[in-house]
């Protein structure tokens, strides 16, 4: 029994509990850095690193911390974990992390973090919360990975940086679509994507 | 036209339900709406209004009053490519080359458009909707004609389908989804949008033979980059006001001839299709704001007489067919004059204070079609405030 509610714990918030597609979280970062595929990739690591681990300590943390001082513990986990994660960029990937520049930061304010933390963490024992963090995760990288997909193929050819569309398009005439290197095209897509998701699934449908 | 009543008869039954394609209900019911009047009348119970105006009859006369400006378009885009590569050309020979070019894009747009609104109408059970018709006469006529083909098509697509369907097909859209595909293409392709090379069939083109210091900008583009009002030139003629009236310069297909948008404004007006009071307000506001600009302004384009942005440009195509589209315009009265007004102002703020964006039109009725249920809401709760008010006072009173 325990088995399986553990699975559903990472499996859920791929699909029927999507932190962007159904719980409209994360929308702003997913915005800024799905330009390209490989800052999407890393940014969606990291998430789920700082998600995974803030998760963690926060439940083992949960019985001591008192309540009124509740949120300003998770932001000293949260920041200490990010900063973490921000000094493993510099020193190993600089130059993604100065493509990344503030967003990586940001993860401190990003809305699933601390809403995982409320809404899960200070109410689990630590291995579900850690399932949770991880599945929570991925399902924002899954999101950031399939819009960043479209933007960059369309928007610049290419995907992780090696050209996808051959040159002899180029030639007869096609373009690229600066539109998709715009932000307004990444809401246009996470807005296609739940439109898809929602006519799929009947159970997300309002009545 | 017995035979082919005949012949729809006969191929009716297959597509109701049991029948052999019932997927292709609404597709059927489209064609034959569109060749037949609808046998199906107003039922005897209830409250009707009967009237015989409807979506189809509406639809059918803004075609009607795009047709001048359409012509005219044609006749431009040969006149213009005859006099870049310095031929002769008579009236029929420029009119038929202008024909080839546009007529292309028509289809385009008709057949990628009208694809995707078949598609929805199939998967929704519904009935297909006039409104595309307009649209996609519309969407031609705001492009440069040296278009690519195949942005047109991916530029209508996106806009029936992230303009209109999403929000549930014809009558529910937010923004005017012709002037989503003109927006479309502006941003996502800005090299076959804008710039000087666009505007006249064949000047992008290699090996095309120009004349001698022959210009394909628009006027509006050689304002941008600075050059004084009395010195523009189009092709290589200076520019004279009844040239912007006639629409005598290269610009997009449909939008150059003031006098030709004017004789639609008229038709428009005359059978109660559009309102008078937004094209009225937004001359007003256009008026308004270039004669602020005239009075404060500073750089060489703003002291450009403030009647000739009436001339230039989209605007007078954009406030006559694109801004009363009465789906995303304001419905109240009031909120009609302020809507009107507002794109007037805010056309031509974009357009002189930025040289980035020398067409505004399009993005300041974008603007107020968003901001449209906005003024409705205020424009009906002062109302609502000024009734209880006079309620009051005539309560105290008794």
């Amino acid at each position: 029994m325990a088995q399986t509610k553990n699975i559903e714990l990472i499996k859920n918030p791929l699909n029927l509990n999507n932190p962007i597609t159904v719980q409209v979280l994360g929308i702003c970062s997913a915005l800024a850095v799905t330009v390209k595929l490989e800052p999407a990739i890393v940014m969606a690591i990291s998430v789920t690193v700082v998600t995974a681990l803030s998760n963690l300590i926060i439940s083992l943390l949960r019985n001591t911390i008192p309540s009124r001082i509740r949120i300003i513990v998770q932001l000293m986990v949260v920041s200490f974990l990010v900063i973490l994660v921000d000094q493993v960029l510099k020193a190993f990937m600089y130059e993604l992390d100065k493509a990344l520049s503030v967003y990586i930061g940001l993860i401190i304010t990003n809305c699933i973090v601390m809403g995982r933390l409320e809404a899960f963490a200070l109410g689990n024992k630590p291995l579900p919360a850690l399932l949770d963090g991880i599945g929570n995760g991925l399902g924002y990288g899954l999101i950031l990975v399939i819009v960043a997909f479209v933007r960059e193929l369309f928007g610049s050819g290419q995907l992780m940086g090696f050209q996808i569309i051959p040159q002899g398009f180029y030639s007869i005439g096609y373009e690229n679509c600066g539109f998709m290197l715009n932000p307004p095209m990444a809401l246009i897509l996470i807005g296609v994507v739940i439109w898809i998701q929602r006519s799929k699934m009947k159970e997300l449908q309002e009545k | 036209m017995k035979a082919l009543r005949k012949y729809l008869d006969k191929i009716k039954p297959n597509f109701e339900e049991g029948g052999k394609h019932p997927k292709l209900k609404s597709t059927f019911e489209a064609f034959e709406s569109f060749l037949f009047v609808p046998n199906e009348t107003t039922g005897a119970k209830g409250a009707h209004i009967r009237d015989a105006v409807d979506l189809k009859r509406t639809i059918t006369m803004v075609i009607i009053a795009l047709l001048p400006a359409l012509f005219f378009g044609m006749w431009n885009v040969g006149y213009w490519h005859h006099a870049m590569t310095g031929e002769e050309a008579g009236f029929f020979c420029n009119l038929f080359y202008g024909l080839g070019q546009v007529l292309p894009i028509i289809a385009v747009s008709y057949i990628s458009g009208l694809f995707l609104e078949f598609m929805f109408a199939q998967i929704r059970k519904e009935q297909v909707n006039e409104g595309f018709l307009a649209t996609g006469l519309l969407i031609p006529m705001i492009v440069p004609v040296d278009c690519p083909l195949w942005m047109v098509a991916i530029a209508t697509m996106f806009a029936v389908l992230i303009g209109k369907e999403v929000f549930g097909g014809t009558g529910m859209n937010i923004v005017n989804p012709a002037l989503l595909a003109r927006a479309f293409l502006f941003f996502a392709y800005p090299g076959k949008m804008s710039g000087d090379k666009v505007w006249v069939a064949g000047l992008g083109d290699e090996g095309t033979k120009v004349v001698d210091g022959f210009s394909g900008a628009t006027p509006l583009g050689e304002l941008a980059h600075g050059t004084a009002f009395d010195a523009l030139t189009v092709g290589k003629e200076p520019l004279s006001i009844l040239d912007m009236f006639l629409g005598y310069m290269p610009g997009s297909i449909g939008e150059t001839s003031t006098l030709c948008i004017l004789i639609g404004a008229v038709i428009l007006i005359w059978t109660g299709v559009a309102s008078w009071k937004i094209m009225v307000s937004g001359v007003l506001g256009v008026l308004g704001m270039g004669l602020l600009l005239n009075i404060f302004g500073e750089s060489s384009y703003t002291q450009i007489p403030f009647w000739s942005h009436l001339l230039l440009g989209g605007f007078a195509f954009g406030i006559v067919f694109m801004a009363t589209d009465p789906v995303t315009a304001a419905q109240t009265e009031t909120g009609k004059w302020i809507y009107g007004f507002l794109i007037g102002v805010v056309a031509i703020l974009v357009r002189v204070v930025n040289p980035a964006f020398p067409e505004g039109v399009m993005l300041a009725i974008l603007l107020m079609n968003v901001c449209a249920p906005l003024i409705d809401h205020i424009v009906v709760r002062q109302n609502v405030k000024r009734r209880l008010n006079r309620a009051k006072v005539a309560a105290q009173k008794n």
